[in-house]
């Protein structure tokens, strides 16, 4: 038997012990802190740079989002910097000279009712106004994208017509972030998993260094991008942060022949449905209501979620869940992140992605690298400072960021 | 999914509850004296602690009342004795 076992594969990325000191030390080791070690190697020629993860690389929402990329958001400001991620994704396996399976197969936003088709329509002109593709679609255009959602008007929340974004898509989660960890640690930066952040030492108003399971290590600068545990590990330096922690479900079904050619959201019934290379149908829901830090939701949100997937595709009847699981999500009270400088000298955040951080991964890895090489917001990420909660400066994108914040 | 423990008609599904986030919140006594910061404080700053946490339900599809409950967000387990009407 063991004849048969292939060799391990090269492994793509080293694990240095942890040195003492670093230049920036990254408090996340998932897509976003990836991303943005990979651009202040490449962009800023920064490498005294440490990721630190509290479990193995990508292991929290990196590996349980379900890989949806779009950059169709109402306001200027998403539509900046969700946009630039988009066309960092356009140009990524080249970039990072790895596979992760880009597939632009265009989303759709199902509008179910009169209010959802004006808000529809608005947000397909205001895409259009920030040079965003997007176009309103007809039930019948619609079903010319994707023949197997059901447009027929006696349901209880027939299909009015949808938002289309053809460059939208999908990608495979675990390989974008395997090709930035590949391409960050061949630039320099130290991949440290099994490294939990328990404490960030501040002294005079300024940053120090950060307590780890594995030691004590000094940082001119440290970066949070701990998703769902953003606030306990801000907490430790005193700087409270304006997000709720929240379960986020998701789930597939066992492997099918393609059916599904696109990707297909609703707000209204609370789905949305993507189907994975692999040929597992890929879904999403809501949070779960209430606030916990455990990766795990209830059945009832699933429930819910399974019956307005079969009743946009009866054809999904018989198809069967393989697993479920969830994520925990950090949801700030206008649907739009934080991406920038904190009271304390050296200390920056980068969390409040809530539902949908893993479209923007590259774009923000980009500006969190700027703020982070230049202690000042990149303009792309300005807008999502902490400070617009006390000047009133929100970015509602409660009806673009899809389900259920 | 949760079995919360409503003072009035015992443990019940969480899907008969409708959540209402942190306990103990108060509006404040005098709205227009506050800061800038102090109101972006009261209007989008809750807790978030991992562990301990006081939160309000509301048990709509039973008694209609709301109660506070003390619940780990760590392990999702209530706390009997510290929910109160």
């Amino acid at each position: 038997m063991t004849r048969d076992v292939p060799e391990h594969p090269d492994w793509l990325w080293s694990s240095p012990e942890p040195k003492r000191s670093y230049d920036v030390v990254i408090v996340g080791g998932g897509g976003h802190g990836l991303a943005t070690a990979y651009y202040l190697a490449k962009n800023h020629g920064i490498t005294d740079v440490a990721v630190l993860e509290r479990g193995w690389l990508a292991g929290g929402n990196m590996a349980r989002n379900t890989t949806i990329i779009r950059s169709n958001y109402l306001w200027d400001e998403s539509a900046g910097i969700y946009e630039h991620a988009l066309k960092l994704w356009e140009g990524l396996e080249d970039d990072l000279g790895y596979p992760i399976l880009f597939s632009q197969r265009g989303v759709l936003n199902l509008a179910h009712s009169l209010q959802d088709v004006r808000d529809s329509v608005r947000r397909v002109h205001a895409n259009r106004l920030n040079g965003v593709d997007a176009e309103w679609l007809t039930p019948e255009e619609v079903k010319e994208v994707c023949p197997i959602v059901n447009v027929s008007p006696d349901v209880r929340y027939p299909v009015l017509g949808a938002t289309y974004q053809p460059r939208a898509g999908i990608a495979k989660h675990d390989y974008v972030a395997w090709g930035f960890a590949r391409a960050a640690a061949a630039m320099g930066v130290h991949l440290i998993e099994n490294c939990e952040v328990t404490g960030v030492e501040v002294a005079d108003g300024r940053v120090q260094a950060v307590q780890t399971t594995r030691g004590r290590i000094a940082a001119g600068t440290v970066a949070l991008s701990a998703a769902g545990h953003s606030s306990v590990v801000a907490a430790t330096a005193g700087v409270e942060l304006p997000v709720q922690t929240h379960p986020l479900q998701a789930l597939v079904s066992e492997l099918l022949e393609p059916v599904h050619p696109t990707v297909v959201m609703s707000n209204a019934v609370h789905v949305y449905v993507s189907q994975a290379h692999k040929g597992e149908l890929v879904m999403g829901a809501g949070i779960d209501p209430y606030n916990s830090y455990r990766q795990r939701g209830a059945f009832h949100i699933i429930e819910r979620q399974m019956s307005a997937a079969l009743e946009l595709f009866p054809i999904f009847a018989r198809a069967h869940v393989l697993r479920t699981w969830a994520g925990i999500v950090d949801v700030t009270p206008d649907a739009s992140p934080v991406v920038g400088t904190t009271p304390v000298d050296g200390l920056l955040v980068n969390c409040g992605w809530g539902t949908g951080g893993f479209k923007a991964t590259p774009g923000v890895g980009w500006c969190y690298a700027h703020t982070i090489a230049h202690g000042e917001p990149h303009p792309l990420n300005a807008p999502f400072s902490l400070e617009r909660f006390t000047t009133g400066a929100l970015v509602d994108e409660h009806g673009a960021a899809a389900v259920a914040h | 999914m949760l079995l919360i423990p409503c003072p009035w008609c015992g443990p019940r599904d969480e899907a008969e509850f409708h959540y209402g986030g942190q306990a103990h919140v108060a509006y404040p006594e005098n709205p227009a004296a506050l800061s800038d910061e102090e109101w972006a404080r009261y209007l989008f700053f809750r807790d978030n602690p991992k562990g301990r946490f006081a939160e309000r339900w509301n048990h709509t599809a039973g008694c209609r009342r709301w109660f506070n409950a003390v619940r780990n967000t760590a392990t999702n387990e209530i706390e009997a004795r510290e929910v109160t009407a």
